[in-house]
């Protein structure tokens, strides 16, 4: 993980400045790879669960790293937490995504929840909830791209990707390649 | 999306597609071991049923059930409308006990809309004499999403006792949101008054020979004959009414390979679907029946569990 940031070319546009760019991710997650294999003591049983909608593209990207260092495949799936939300009240209701689990179901795995940015910790609580109706992993470990504090809920994250200290006025964007056409962590 | 579901009118095509989404989504829930989502923990829902009805009913209640909410069933019969209580004051009593849904089936059409105007709930319409049941339709598009795909273009004919069907009228409004063509097939004394018109401007074709369109349906939707709501004299017997528009083993031969065949049920097996079409290898009956209940979750979903939306 590279110690400190140096200012990009595109700094200081109208949505504000980015705080990782395409080759930290990159970084972070062989990083966050490697230390999912040295805390599971290798890719046996491990499920790389993605939560919408960012998560997903994280999750595949983490297990094609773990499969070129091991040599395995690992399983992914995604997993869609709006039904599970605590603020389904405050929203109009949209449609769910996609719930994926691999044919033998979580029973047993090393499930690991994979998100962009750690916040309240409100997402995580509805995905342990939501996890918990699909069955029972033996292990859930929490792996994010940006952990941006202020949490709400007594949770944190076994693998950060970038600690990003951040005031609650601030917005974080994260941009994906998948999901956006680029990979960028923007702070405004 | 809307407050009340007392209509196909009150959707829109974007909406239709939203609920169908939902829907594959709860699809996937009813093959789980755990059948049961959150979204509706703590609100009740009363199924107010002043008709009868065995698979609506239930599927309801299922369906409010995966979703959490508390299903409450209540039947007009050993109520205290059949006491002489009126339907607005059957209404209102039942919503003061605090219920945030209500699902309604009613032999008078237009019971659902009047309904809707006397509460601040939402009113979802299960079936209102002859007018509409728009989760019927919307069950009946989804089930033909799954098996078609994309309904543009595509031709359907529905078949039968049309007069006295709301699964009809709801279906031509939702397939034609779908892009897809209907044909409305029934002899002239079960063709609605007027349908002439009306079918104008709603954009579908009518036909009195059913030979003539089988071979061009890409599904076919057989309507049960409703022998309760007909005081007699629209055929002289069942058996004219097969030979006319059944779906025979004969009539099966014609349709091209893989046409679905649907029908809302109950079935009168041997009046307008012969035996061997309702468990033919493309009969989507059940399909029907399991769909309903997605279906029903995504619409209790989007009505139930946002925003208010006033």
């Amino acid at each position: 993980m590279p110690a400190q940031q140096t200012p990009k070319a595109h700094d200081g546009t109208a949505s504000g400045r980015v705080v990782l760019d395409a080759g930290d991710i990159s970084r972070a997650l062989i990083r966050i790879s490697h230390e999912i294999l040295e805390r599971n003591k290798g890719a046996e049983d491990l499920l790389l669960l993605g939560l919408h909608t960012r998560g997903v593209p994280l999750a595949r990207r983490l297990a094609e790293n773990i499969a070129a260092v091991e040599g395995t495949t690992v399983a992914t799936g995604e997993l869609d937490v709006t039904m599970y939300r605590d603020d389904l009240r405050s929203h109009p209701t949209r449609a769910p995504h996609r719930t994926q689990v691999p044919a033998g179901g979580v029973d047993g795995k090393t499930v690991v929840l994979v998100d962009d940015v750690l916040y309240s910790g409100r997402t995580i609580r509805a995905a342990l909830d939501a996890l918990s109706d699909l069955g029972r992993p033996a292990v859930v470990r929490l792996a994010v791209l940006v952990d941006r504090g202020h949490r709400e809920l007594p949770i944190r994250a076994d693998h950060v990707g970038k600690n990003l200290p951040t005031a609650r006025s601030e917005r974080v964007s994260l941009r994906l390649v998948e999901t956006d056409g680029e990979d960028e962590v923007r702070i405004a | 999306m809307t407050r009340h579901l007392l209509s196909i009118d009150d959707l829109s095509t974007a909406d239709i597609e939203q609920i169908f989404t939902t829907a594959a989504e709860m699809h996937d829930v009813q093959q789980r071991e755990v059948k049961k989502l959150p979204a509706l923990r703590g609100r009740t829902v009363i199924n107010l049923f002043f008709e009868d009805s065995t698979r609506t009913r239930s599927s309801f209640e299922i369906a409010g059930k995966w979703l959490s909410a508390d299903v409450i069933n209540l039947s007009a019969k050993g109520s205290s409308a059949s006491k002489g209580e009126s339907l607005r004051d059957t209404v209102l009593t039942v919503t003061a006990m605090g219920v945030d849904g209500l699902v309604v089936r009613h032999g008078a059409s237009g019971a659902a809309e009047q309904i809707s105007r006397w509460i601040d709930v939402p009113v979802i319409n299960a079936g209102d004499g002859t007018h509409e049941h728009p989760t019927q339709a919307l069950l009946d598009g989804y089930t033909l999403t799954r098996k078609l795909g994309s309904l543009e273009g595509k031709h359907v004919a529905i078949v039968g006792d049309l007069t006295h069907s709301r699964v009809f009228r709801s279906n031509i409004k939702c397939l034609a949101k779908l892009g897809a063509t209907v044909t409305a097939v029934a002899p002239p004394t079960l063709m609605p008054a007027g349908v002439g018109d009306w079918s104008r401007t709603a954009g579908f074709a009518t036909s009195y020979d059913l030979d003539a369109v089988l071979p061009e349906a890409d599904a076919v939707m057989m309507l049960r004959v409703q022998r309760e709501r007909m005081s007699g004299g629209f055929f002289p017997t069942a058996r004219e009414y097969t030979v006319g528009y059944g779906l025979t083993r004969d009539r099966l031969a014609v349709l091209k390979p893989g046409t679905p065949i649907l029908h809302p049920g109950p079935m009168n097996r041997g009046l307008e679907i012969s035996a061997d079409a309702a468990d033919a290898i493309d009969s989507v009956v059940l399909d029907q029946v399991s769909a309903g209940v997605a279906v029903r979750m995504s619409v209790l979903y989007h009505l139930l569990a946002g925003e208010e939306t006033k």
